[in-house]
């Protein structure tokens, strides 16, 4: 298990990198998205106001107040991916994501995304808000101010994880490793209980 | 005697909601710091200090541990001495759920299930969740409460079972559904299982069951052999924090139980997430509070 220190924009090669396993922090942009905002780009045909090229997105709905022309932090924390797992594939293909920041994991699809654009699932861990939300250092920009509190969200975040690859650009991904390693345990564990 | 000042009780309703969000239980920290000590797995033992820097940061700033506030449930036990007005206490719990969402200020998840609309207070039609039970040994009233996040809620689930099924087939039921719900309910949290009564009562005592203090076995010696076994069983699928492999799956088993129809097994789990969030106050009738877990 490796641990990396990345900067955004993130690179093919950084990406590359990246194994199933290892941990990452990074500084930089990092983007907010949810179910709406997806559904708004890709459903609605809206294009994105500004460049995801090589960024990471976080699946969020960020508590924030606006105190002028400026957005403050309250609470930024990150929610089940799965459920816009649908969005993924082209999130990365089309607009060049590099990373996608969630937790409980993407699908087939995305996996073979990620492979052939060279991209990662960065797993979050969940319930740790308070910890993201000191890791924020800005939020610098909302994007589709409309859709709040699932608009597009640009963040500028320091030292941001620990996050666990937990899908790589080579095919592999964690939770589903580990899900079958517990599968073929299943038999012992029945057995011990006296489950027939 | 004299009735009680119910702005009290608003007042508390409001401050646990608060206090439940923001400040972790001691059973839990210590549950994670041995969860932890045990833990083998490297990527599992990062994990583990992220969580150990989420509660830092919330204890050092006062401010959430997770963003997702949940929806309020109040479990309310009336001392036979307390003198109480049902009513009173029952709109004074929603009232400070809401005073406590607008003034904290926290997102509300409170959602209308057809129209989908949230009027950002985390009360609606039917909410705050409010159960009742009585006490015969106490003259305050006692109030426990628990938000509870969508992440490890959605994950519940219950089925009636018939007695030819036996115990086995409750013991199956339960692994299969951590099996199945894996990384979902954030573990490593606390597996609440109801076991017996009807389909209300059963998930009631699933939810009675996340309430305990971590690692306080039923009194019952059966039932708390089984939430040994069950637990034992559970850590051994290496499915780890977040679902991404280690020793800890879970903090622990608890299991709640009650009388059930002679045709009857029912059986529910309620899942905990690992920010086991609660908080406790007590009312005595000459208005004083004392907070607790």
């Amino acid at each position: 298990m490796a641990t990396h220190h990345l900067t955004t924009p993130f690179t093919d090669e950084a990406i590359r990198k990246l194994q199933a396993g290892d941990i990452v922090y990074f500084d930089g942009t990092l983007f907010g998205i949810r179910d709406l905002t997806q559904i708004y780009m890709f459903d609605q045909n809206h294009e994105p106001p500004v460049s995801l090229a090589g960024m990471p997105c976080i699946h969020t709905a960020p508590s924030l107040k606006k105190v002028g022309d400026k957005w403050e932090k309250i609470c930024v924390g990150t929610t089940t991916s799965t459920r816009m797992d649908r969005f993924s594939p082209d999130l990365i293909g089309q607009y060049g994501v590099k990373a996608i920041i969630g937790k409980g994991g993407l699908y087939e699809g995305s996996l073979k995304a990620m492979q052939e654009h060279a991209a990662v699932y960065l797993a979050i861990v969940g319930g740790s808000a308070a910890l993201e939300t000191q890791q924020v250092e800005e939020v610098e920009e909302v994007y589709w101010e409309h859709l709040h509190p699932e608009a597009l969200y640009k963040f500028r975040v320091k030292d941001f994880g620990p996050l666990t690859v937990a899908m790589d650009s080579h095919g592999r991904n964690l939770f589903e490793e580990v899900k079958e390693k517990t599968r073929r345990k299943l038999p012992e564990i029945y057995k011990r209980l006296q489950i027939t | 005697m004299a009735d009680l000042d119910y702005q009290i009780v608003e007042d508390v309703a409001k401050e646990l909601y608060i206090r439940a969000l923001c400040d972790l239980p001691p059973d839990v920290r210590e549950a994670l710091k041995k969860a932890h000590d045990r833990e083998t797995n490297p990527t599992a033992k990062e994990i583990f200090k992220a969580i150990f820097k989420t509660i830092e940061v919330a204890d050092k700033n006062k401010t959430l541990i997770c963003q997702d506030t949940g929806l309020p449930i109040y479990m309310v036990k009336v001392g036979s001495q307390f003198p109480w007005n049902g009513y009173q206490i029952k709109e004074r719990l929603a009232k400070g759920a809401e005073r406590a969402t607008r003034e904290f200020p926290f997102r509300g998840s409170s959602t209308h299930p057809l129209t989908r609309i949230n009027p950002q207070t985390s009360v609606g039609e039917g909410l705050p969740v409010v159960h009742y039970d009585f006490d015969g040994e106490n003259d305050y009233l006692d109030i426990l409460m628990i938000p509870k996040g969508s992440g490890s809620e959605n994950m519940s689930t219950m089925k009636m079972f018939y007695p030819a099924h036996g115990i086995s087939a409750l013991k199956k039921f339960v692994i299969d559904t951590v099996f199945e719900t894996g990384a979902n309910p954030c573990p490593p949290g606390i597996i609440g299982i109801g076991i017996g009564g009807t389909a209300d009562l059963v998930m009631k005592l699933a939810k009675e069951a996340i309430a305990r203090p971590v690692g306080q076995r039923h009194p019952d010696p059966q039932i708390a052999e089984m939430e040994e076994e069950l637990e034992e069983a559970i850590n051994s699928m290496d499915r780890g924090p977040m679902g991404l492999g280690g020793k800890i799956t879970t903090l622990g088993v608890h299991i709640e139980t009650a009388y059930t129809h002679i045709t009857q097994n029912p059986i529910a789990i309620n899942t905990q997430c690992w920010p086991a969030r609660r908080a406790r106050a007590k009312i005595y009738p000459n208005g004083n509070v004392e907070y607790g877990y």
